[in-house]
This record gives structure tokens, sequence and C-alpha cells, in this order.
């Protein structure tokens, strides 16, 4: 384990991050100028819709993109200091499990049916430590009763569809949490699961990072999910970062007219029934034809208010209050005064 | 709309008006299991905005019945052995489970993964044939029905299935797939089929120029319009939604369920509106049942069951629910339930939920709560139910 990193310098730096793919059909712009950081001990939510490029960006940060002629990646993403991007793939593969670790929403797809939870453990575990297999299997052992499965020594030989969806889900994040990562992202983790044990797994999420003070990004759909384990909150639309800040900050004064979309359309057991729903008009483009401009301007109520610009020039990501940064071109004074004197009286 | 009392009717054809058939018929008598269906009450719900609001509140079993369920069980036989067959038992995946549904309203049927909420949708579609109990649909018992006999009622139950995906044939135009229901049902609307099709694509919002392209040539928010207007092609009286928004993004999900809220109105449809997901059912249900292992554990109106519920499980979910407000969580009770939910092939003894329930006594391990009425309309099945405030 390395020490912390320099006070200042956060653990996890994205910048400019962009992400490309060459099809068929044209390039699909996947990501594009991305930045965002996370520190230890801290988690980041990333919501998006599918297409957002919120899957994309965390599959780069583990270095998990075949690079070659078809697959573009520029920019930055900085572990403690060290560039990944421009990395041997080597390198890499070093640190992916050891230094960081992934979690997926569907387990049942990303362990091995033929092979024990025990037997994928102590692999996962002996990639980056020099110790006997029965020492893994001990190290396996603790992690299973560490994530809270039952009878752990027992469990260890059973296979990945002997267990339910909740406790594949723990034995995925005991595997990810083998070598003390010090970043974890996890991907829907809780998607595919019942709503009482996503409540579980979220709170196994939040006692974990407590333990191994990790930097920890979840991404997923649910501003539910993202209310209830973030510190920060990271708004993607087409590619591209909307809004980026504290998690208690935004939700109280958010500037968006995309994020306003997203918390007006959701349903929500803490406010009055409403008759209709608000929505937001269309859907997410073609990540081939993404927008000019602002990506969202063709969906986005404020457009005209935005004038000509909307449609020719990309609005920069702009901090308006402490670490509350809005890629939006409509005067600060004025969104919030659209959002107190219309968005508020409806959320 | 009037209403032609009639008894002992099989489903009528459906009319031939600009909108679905809906409440040609009061009850009717036959429903032996019951003996609880009024008499002609002559209240029949007009295909009006008001359709929705007017039955709100009303008591279970004193309206208007288009469904009724009475003790319906299915079970699965599981074998075991791969050579030599042998039965291993059943899984109980719906267990006496009953219910009503007035017309023009919604009932919302939650639950976690194996509580047997879409088992029962299916039993009530007639895709399932029950083991036993009852489904009464319109006034006819329609239980055990043939595949020929279930084909003139299958005009009057629609289904709307999760997956936008799967659920439309990749190689059929919208039109074809629109259209389909009609064709199976020897319907020729007046106007001919393609008029229909197109008024139907309308009305779901969209183009009625798309007749001919490909479901591939749509996004999952417009797949999910095209299985919405299959369902409305025969003008059902009763739409079974099976997760209807749970493959969209949230930002289309709004859309569908406004789309779906305003046919009811509309239409005077009634829904059975199956979800996980309890601030949607919460927004759409007139009526909510909660599932728990194949058994209804608490039914009550939609205000009762989000701001007094009485049984634990609904409590333990309400309160799993994550609020989208990051300050919420200092303010809410934690209910954390142990485990997971067990097996349907082998579920717990007596209350089906003793074994996680924090409330749980001796009587809970020997004796099966039955599903009583506490306050009107308020039905729960728990030996020691009481309020509490989670959300």
């Amino acid at each position: 384990m390395t020490g912390p990193a320099p006070t200042g310098t956060p653990f996890l730096q994205v910048r400019d991050l962009t992400v490309s793919f060459r099809t068929d059909d044209g390039v699909v712009h996947a990501v594009d100028k991305l930045s965002f950081s996370v520190e230890r001990g801290r988690t980041l939510g990333i919501v998006g819709e599918s297409g957002s490029g919120k899957s994309v960006t965390s599959l780069a940060i583990m270095g998990l993109h075949r690079r070659g002629r078809r697959v573009g990646i520029d920019g930055e993403i900085r572990l403690d200091g060290e560039d990944l991007v421009t990395a041997a793939a080597e390198r890499v593969r070093g640190l992916r499990g050891r230094r960081m670790a992934m979690i997926f929403q569907d387990p049942l797809s990303s362990m091995h049916p033929q092979f024990t939870v025990g037997e994928q453990i102590v692999e996962a575990y002996r990639v980056h430590n020099r110790v006997s297999r029965a020492t893994a299997r001990r190290r396996a052992t603790e992690l299973l009763e560490l994530v809270g499965i039952p009878e752990p020594a027992r469990r260890l030989d059973d296979y990945p569809h002997q267990f339910s969806g909740g406790m594949r889900q723990r034995a995925m994040i005991a595997m990810a949490v083998s070598c003390n990562p010090e970043l974890l992202i996890a991907d829907e983790p809780t998607t595919a699961l019942d709503v009482t044990v996503q409540a579980q797994i979220l709170d196994l999420m939040r006692e974990l990072q407590k333990e191994f003070n990790s930097a920890i990004i979840i991404i997923t759909h649910d501003l539910g999910v993202v209310a209830e384990i973030s510190d920060d909150i990271l708004v993607m639309y087409a590619g591209q970062a909307m809004e980026h800040g504290p998690v208690e900050e935004v939700f109280a004064h958010a500037e968006h007219p995309y994020t306003w979309g997203l918390l007006q359309s959701i349903t929500r057991l803490d406010r009055q029934l409403e008759t209709t729903l608000r929505t937001i008009p269309g859907s997410p483009p073609s990540l081939i034809n993404v927008p000019p401009g602002c990506p969202f301007h063709p969906r986005c109520t404020y457009r005209e208010l935005a004038g000509p610009a909307a449609s020719t020039v990309r609005p920069p990501l702009t901090e308006t209050s402490p670490g509350h940064r809005v890629a939006c071109h409509l005067p600060v004074e004025q969104r919030r005064r659209l959002l107190r004197e219309e968005v508020t009286p409806t959320l | 709309m009037t209403d032609n009392l009639t008894k002992d009717v099989p489903s009528p054809p459906a009319g031939e008006g600009a909108v679905p058939a809906q409440a040609t018929d009061a009850p009717a008598t036959d429903a032996p299991a019951t003996g609880a269906v009024p008499a002609a009450t002559g209240a029949v719900p007009a295909a009006t905005a008001e359709a929705g609001g007017a039955t709100r509140g009303r008591p279970a079993g004193g309206g208007d019945e288009l469904v009724r369920v009475t003790d319906l069980t299915k079970l699965f036989p599981v074998r075991r052995g791969t050579l030599v067959r042998r039965g291993a038992g059943a899984v109980r995946a719906v267990d006496g489970v009953g219910f009503a549904i007035d017309r023009g309203t919604t009932l919302g049927l939650v639950g976690e993964s194996g509580s047997g909420k879409s088992t029962t949708g299916r039993l009530i579609s007639r895709l399932l044939e029950p083991t036993s109990g009852s489904v009464v649909f319109d006034g006819r018992d329609i239980s055990h029905l043939s595949t020929r006999e279930l084909r003139p009622l299958r005009r009057d139950i629609q289904m709307i299935f999760q997956d936008p995906y799967s659920s439309l044939n990749p190689r059929h135009t919208i039109g074809a797939i629109v259209a389909a229901p009609l064709r199976i049902q020897k319907q020729v609307p007046r106007g001919g089929v393609r008029n229909r099709v197109r008024e139907l694509l309308e009305l779901v919002g969209l183009n009625p120029e798309h007749y001919n392209r490909y479901p591939n040539e749509f996004s999952g928010g417009q797949r999910q319009r095209i299985g919405i207007a299959r369902a409305l092609a025969t003008r059902p009286k009763l739409i079974i939604a099976d997760e209807p928004v749970s493959a969209l993004d949230v930002s289309i999900r709004a859309q569908i369920i406004n789309l779906l809220d305003g046919l009811r109105t509309d239409f005077g449809l009634t829904y059975l509106f199956i979800a996980h997901d309890l601030s949607m059912v919460r927004h759409l249900s007139d009526r909510v049942a909660v599932m728990y292992l194949g058994q209804i554990i608490e039914l009550a109106d939609r205000t009762d069951l989000f701001e007094g519920a009485l049984h634990p499980y609904t409590h333990a979910l309400l309160s799993a629910v994550p609020i989208p407000d990051p300050t919420s969580h200092r303010r809410r009770e934690r209910i954390r339930l142990r485990d997971e939910v067990p097996s349907p092939l082998d579920p717990p003894p007596a209350c089906r939920f003793h074994p996680r329930c924090w409330k749980a006594q001796e009587l809970c391990r020997t004796e099966a709560p039955p599903l009583l009425e506490r306050t009107p309309g308020h039905q729960v099945a728990c030996h020691f139910p009481e309020k509490r405030d989670v959300v």
C-alpha cells in the first residue's frame, strides 16, 4: 500500500477524457472531454441515461477498452498521480484488482459458472499476492464474512448459481475488495436487486468505505441511490458532463435544465401526489450525431432564452459556487431565478 | 356509454365506437365463489375523465367489479433427477390470492422477486391456468376456459410487457404488429385496419407515417408505445401491465406513465399494474396489493397503504426505497431486513414473513395470519399490525 497522495491532489483525476469508437455507421463519441476527480474516502455518483457515457468512462478508468484502430482514448486519467492513458497495458493490469477494482451490475454474468465462488476469490487474490492456496482460502473466508455471507467457510465451495442475487453481489464485492483497492467502481451494483436487498448492499458499501477509506464511483440511473450514498454527483448527457458538485448542493440548487428535468420526471414517495408527471420531451441523441452546441439543446425547455449559442457553441463547465460546476449557456442569475420560480415549486 | 344490465353474459364483442368498449354490462350474478357480488347496482362509471377518480376510495367488493379473483393458486411442479424423473414438490407461486378490481380503476401489485405478482397477472390474463381458485372477469368465470373459448376473451384482456425489445417481432413492420390482434380476432374496424392502426399510433404519440418501419428503427420508449398501441387495438376492458417502464430510461418513464394514465381516463380502462417500484405504483394506482411469497399480505386504497401501512413487510419495503433527497436519510427510520426472500419451493410455515420479521412472536411461527379487514377497505395479514411512519 502506498501512502496517501499529497494533500490537494485527488486520488483519481480525470481530465478531458475522450473515448470514441469507430463503427461502420460512423464514429461514436461515447465520452467527450470529461473532467472530474474523486478523493479517498469519498463517493462520486455518476448519473445518466443509456448512452450518456457513464459506463464507458468507468471501463476507460479500469483500462478495459481494447485499444486499437477502432477505439480512441484521449485525455488524462491519473490514479494517485500516475497517468493510465499513456501507461503500458501490463502496468494497468498490475493496478487493476490491486489498487482499483470494479463491481458490475449482474454478478451472475460476471462470475464464472464452472468455478466455485471460493476458487474465484482465491484466484483473484493470488494474482496480486504471493501466498499459498491455503492462505488465500483463509483470506477468502474472511472476505465472505466481511461482506455478510453466513457460514462463509461452507459457502466458499458453492457455485455462483447456488447463491441468491444479493449474495452473488456480496461475493462480487468480496472479490473486488480482496486486495483493499483504493478506488472502487460500482456500475449499477443494485439495479438487478430487490429493493430490500439493495438497501443492504448500499449499507455494505458504506461500511467498507469506512473501513478501507477508498474512493468510490457509483454509476446509476437512480437519483435516489445517488442521494443515499454519494458525496458528489456528476450528471452526464451524451458523453458530456452537464453538472457536477456536492450532492446536497446539487439536489437543493440544481442549475442545469437537464438535471431539473430528471428531478421533475421521477415519482417520489416523499412528495404529494401529482396528477401528471413532468417529462423531458424527446429522447437521448445518437452518439454518432451528437447535436452541435449544447448536446441537450434540442430537448431543453429554455433553449430560446440561451439564444443562438445553444446550437452552435458548446457551453463550458463553469463553477458557479464552491465545487458546483454547470455547463449551460443561460446566465447564472437567470438559472437561479428559473430554479426558484419555475422548477422548485414543481419538485 | 349506457348500462345495459344483463345477467350471465359472456363477454360481448367490442363496440365499434371511437373508444374501447367499456362498461356495457354491470356485474352479473354468476360469481359462485364470492357470494359478495351485489345485484345490479346500476352505477356504471362513465368513460370520462372522472372515471378513475369517481371510484377511488370505494371499499372492496362494493363497487362495479370487472375482475374478481378468489383463492387463486398456481403450483409449478418441480422435478429433480435427470434419468429418473421424480416429483420433488411444487413451487407455490401464487397461494390463495383474492382481490377485486373495479371498472375504471387501477390495482397496483407490488412485491419482490418470487412474490408471485407476475404469475398472478398471467393467471388473470389466462396465459396460465390456475391450479385452483377462480378468476371471474366481467361476470364470467374464466378460470378453466379452453384455448378456443379464450379467444374472444383476448379482445377484452390485453397485456403490456416489460421488455419492448423482446416483445415485438423484429421481422414485422409496426403496422403489422399493431394490427395483429385485429387480424387474429378477425375484427375489421370501420374505415379499415390500416386507418385504425394509424389512429392507434397517433393515440400513443407515434407518427402514423411510420406504419411501414421495423422495430429496430425505434428507441426503447417508442417501442413501448408500439406495445401499448397493440394492446389497445381490440379496445380491451382490462390491461395488465407487467413492469411496463422498468426497462426504460428515467426521462422516458415519465412519458409512458403519463400516456398510460391519460389512456385510462380517456377510455375508462381498468389496469392491473404490476411493478416493483413503489413510487410508480403509488402514482398510478387506486388500490395497492403487496405480495410476499405468493400471498397478499396487505391490500388497501393508495393513501391508506402509503400513509398508513400496517404490515411490517410493507414498512420494510417503504423504508428501503431510496429517496432522492440527500438530507432525507438523516430523518428517516431505517428498517433493514435480515437475509433475502426464502425459496418459494419451501416457504416458511405459518406467517411466511416471520423469519425476517423483527416483531415475530411464537404465534407467528405456529399460525398463519389470515388476511383480515382492519378498517374499511384495508386488509392486512399480520398478527400484530400497527401503523408506522417510514417515509
